[in-house]
């Protein structure tokens, strides 16, 4: 793992050089801790700072070929490397180092951008090609590893983070983009490749680009989510759970590839329960585990964790977090995440890695993406029950299914089933392809009473954003449509960045998840809704293929999805200091985002310390977020760039 | 009746409408409609009807005939104290 960056100078040939590329891996250098590589051509420059993994001796960056014609920088791990390096020796290939850098540019040598289809892994690639004068980049299928760009005076510049590409030239406009904000004030994230900042942009997951001196020539899909429309077929439960299980346990070994230690997350839900177990029961790996715990005990899944450490007897470290361990971490995680964000949530999995990082380990397994693609989150089961009621609209009873749905939280919406009805009752129809996500970006929009009318009006219907996915979408059923959604904006641009990647890397901690293999994934699309959430139970075809290596009580758990307290945590052991800093009144109108009298009130309002409904704990964790950012990011960007970067090594063409 | 009124108002503007007058608050207005109280913010009204004015709040009365305006408040307050 790793941070990468570099630029292409399209029009200005002046502008960038060494510098250049010290000043933008300089601010990633929590991703990569171990020294920096650059190359340095004639128009294109590639910095890499390394977190020593794989070939902790002969893997430095940048990497080249056999005639020095290709250069490659790389962030992240190729899992089936081996098996690929020796089909590559076997066609004549020859190799200087035993990393899975040098494995990916020989298969681009040979094949091109078609090299992609045989990765099996979480990647961010940039290979520049001298002969051609072409830099290709390119992303992993689900968004594992970040990807930016942008362009300013004539040049074009990429990284793993954005504070590179602003450190690269202080010149490049630093701005947030209104109708972004707003779209992350519905959706919980960007609806596209758009970021935050205006003018800066995210590589999408599976795609690729080739930028050469005339600036960009192509972005291009190389490999979309795979949900199939739900077809009847012969295949048995039994059967899909067998499957899933070999391509689990195969995903499990390959992601134990390292040349260091490789721990485990253990929340004590299914999904990392699942994946802790299949580590102890089928490889030789000692096994350290590692969590998290709240005092308050609304979050706490302690009792559960407990469980599973127990019944595999793992070494387990666990860090807990106070409301004022996640108010005082929030700036710093913040910092990290780049983007706004309306929960804490990230905060807490910012200390797990740090608690990673003391224990000398660099690598965990977690369980993410079972939720997405085995069907676990609560809005199918939602979906599921309003389809259920639309299709008889007069039944009674059919609503009190309704009173099932989020028994976990303290303040549940559902507790009603009358208001429930009348709550999750939109316009929508069912063949809207946006059915499952109306109620709740309806209870997100709630937010927009804060926005000043200049971002409410920079976008005044945010789901436009969504339009690019439509086609996606077209033929499949509603739940389908929904885990679609779920992977490409919530998962992608949520999860496994701002609380995934970002709070991991943060401590140089790299996160490889089973569940995203690409060929669990492209199964997982084929198995039917139905056996996918039996009735309403959750993640049935996983439970089935789990049911004899965790214990009952994990299996049978009523799903609690991870949740760290906000507004509370700002509140509930006193306010932070930096409240007169961030959220003055000064600081709410320069920065001309929220409606000062409205964030007044709310401000008052937490001041009781009650707990509080989604619209107020979204909105000001949103709100304070966002002041942050602006902050961090546009008033007082600063990087303490040292003179000079020592331990780089340097490769010319 | 008016007391009650007076006191509800009182309670959703200070809690609800951060970006709205009093005067922009109708009493036969449906809270959830107007995007006032989400589905959470309910339990934050009965919670103000238990702790401020000594109401205990079945499960089967949260319905929105109950809570879901001013007016339903006032006169589901009114009914619970007689």
């Amino acid at each position: 793992m790793c941070g990468i960056a570099g630029y292409y100078k399209i029009t200005n040939r002046q502008n960038c050089d060494r510098r250049t590329l010290e000043r933008m891996i300089y601010p990633v250098q929590h991703r990569g801790p171990d020294g920096f590589g650059f190359f340095l051509g004639e128009n294109v420059g590639l910095a890499h700072a390394r977190l020593s993994i794989v070939d902790l001796e002969g893997g430095w960056q940048p990497i080249t070929n056999e005639n020095r014609t290709l250069w490659i920088i790389f962030n992240g791990e190729i899992f089936n490397y081996p098996e690929l390096r020796e089909d590559l020796l076997a066609r004549g290939h020859t190799f200087s180092t035993h990393s899975d850098t040098e494995v990916i540019l020989h298969l681009y040598e040979e094949k091109g951008t078609q090299c992609l289809a045989e990765l099996n892994g979480q990647f961010a690639i940039a290979i520049y090609d001298t002969r051609k004068q072409t830099l290709f980049l390119a992303r992993d299928r689900m968004g594992i590893r970040p990807l930016f760009y942008t362009s300013h005076n004539g040049s074009f510049y990429f990284a793993s983070e954005i504070k590179s590409l602003f450190n690269a030239d202080l010149g490049i406009p630093r701005k947030i983009a209104p109708q972004i904000l707003s779209e992350i004030f519905t959706f919980w994230s960007p609806a596209g490749e758009e970021t935050v900042f205006a003018g800066v942009k995210q590589l999408l997951p599976g795609h690729f680009m080739e930028v050469t001196g005339s600036g960009i020539q192509k972005t291009e899909c190389y490999w979309s989510i795979p949900f199939c429309p739900d077809e009847p077929g012969s295949r048995t439960e039994q059967n899909y759970a067998e499957e899933l299980r070999e391509l689990l346990i195969d995903s499990v070994r390959l992601r134990l590839r390292a040349d260091v230690p490789v721990g485990a997350y253990l929340s004590g839900g299914l999904d990392s329960s699942a994946i802790t177990s299949l580590i102890k029961h089928y490889t030789n790996n000692p096994l350290k585990t590692f969590s998290v715990s709240f005092k308050d005990k609304v979050y706490d899944e302690t009792s559960e964790q407990q469980e599973m450490v127990n019944y595999l007897g793992t070494d387990h470290h666990q860090v807990t977090c106070s409301y004022n361990d996640i108010a005082e971490s929030f700036p710093d995680v913040i910092w990290h995440t780049e983007i706004t964000i309306l929960r804490t949530a990230p905060t807490p999995l910012f200390l797990l890695s740090g608690l990673v990082r003391q224990n000398q380990y660099k690598v965990v397994l977690t369980g993410e993406g079972a939720d997405e693609i085995l069907g676990g989150y609560d809005i199918f089961k939602e979906a599921k029950v309003r389809a259920f009621i639309h299709s008889q609209p007069d039944s009674e009873i059919r609503p009190k299914l309704l009173k099932r749905l989020y028994p976990y939280l303290a303040l549940s919406p559902t507790k009603s089933a009358e208001y429930a009805r009348k709550f999750f009752a939109t316009d929508a129809h069912m063949n809207d392809p946006f059915y499952a996500h109306r109620p709740r970006w309806k209870t997100t929009s709630g937010t927009h009473v804060f926005l000043t009318d200049e971002v409410k009006n920079a976008r005044p219907n945010p789901v436009d954003g969504l339009e690019y996915l439509r086609n996606d979408l077209q033929g499949l059923d509603f739940f389908n449509r929904a885990q679609h959604l779920e992977c490409k904006a919530l998962m992608a641009n949520y999860l496994l960045c701002s609380q995934g990647d970002r709070m991991a890397m943060a401590h140089s901690v790299e996160g490889r998840f089973p569940f995203l293999d690409h060929r669990v994934v492209e199964f997982a699309g084929t198995i039917p809704s139905r056996y996918k959430m039996k009735v309403l139970n959750e993640k049935n075809i996983l439970k089935s293929a789990m049911k004899n290596i965790l214990p009952g009580n994990i299996i049978k758990r009523k799903k609690q999805p991870y949740m760290a307290p906000d507004i509370l945590s700002f509140f509930g052991d006193g306010e932070p200091e930096y409240f007169d800093h961030y959220l003055s009144e000064d600081a709410i109108e320069q920065a001309g985002l929220f409606k000062l009298t409205a964030v007044n009130r709310l401000m008052k309002k937490c001041r009781k310390k009650s707990r509080q409904g989604f619209r107020e704990n979204m909105a000001f964790v949103g709100i304070l977020s966002t002041q942050i950012l602006n902050d961090k990011f546009i008033n007082n960007f600063q990087v303490n760039q040292p003179a000079q970067l020592e331990n780089v090594k340097i490769a010319k063409s | 009746m008016a007391d009650a009124i007076t006191k509800i108002r009182t309670f959703i503007f200070d809690n609800f409408l951060f970006d709205a007058e009093s005067s922009d608050l109708k009493n036969d207005e449906s809270f959830l409609d107007q995007g006032i109280i989400d589905s959470t913010g309910v339990l934050e009204l009965v919670e103000w009807l238990e702790d401020e004015c000594g109401i205990e709040v079945e499960d089967e009365e949260l319905i929105p005939e109950n809570l879901d305006s001013v007016n339903n408040l006032a006169a589901f307050i009114k009914k619970k104290q007689q």
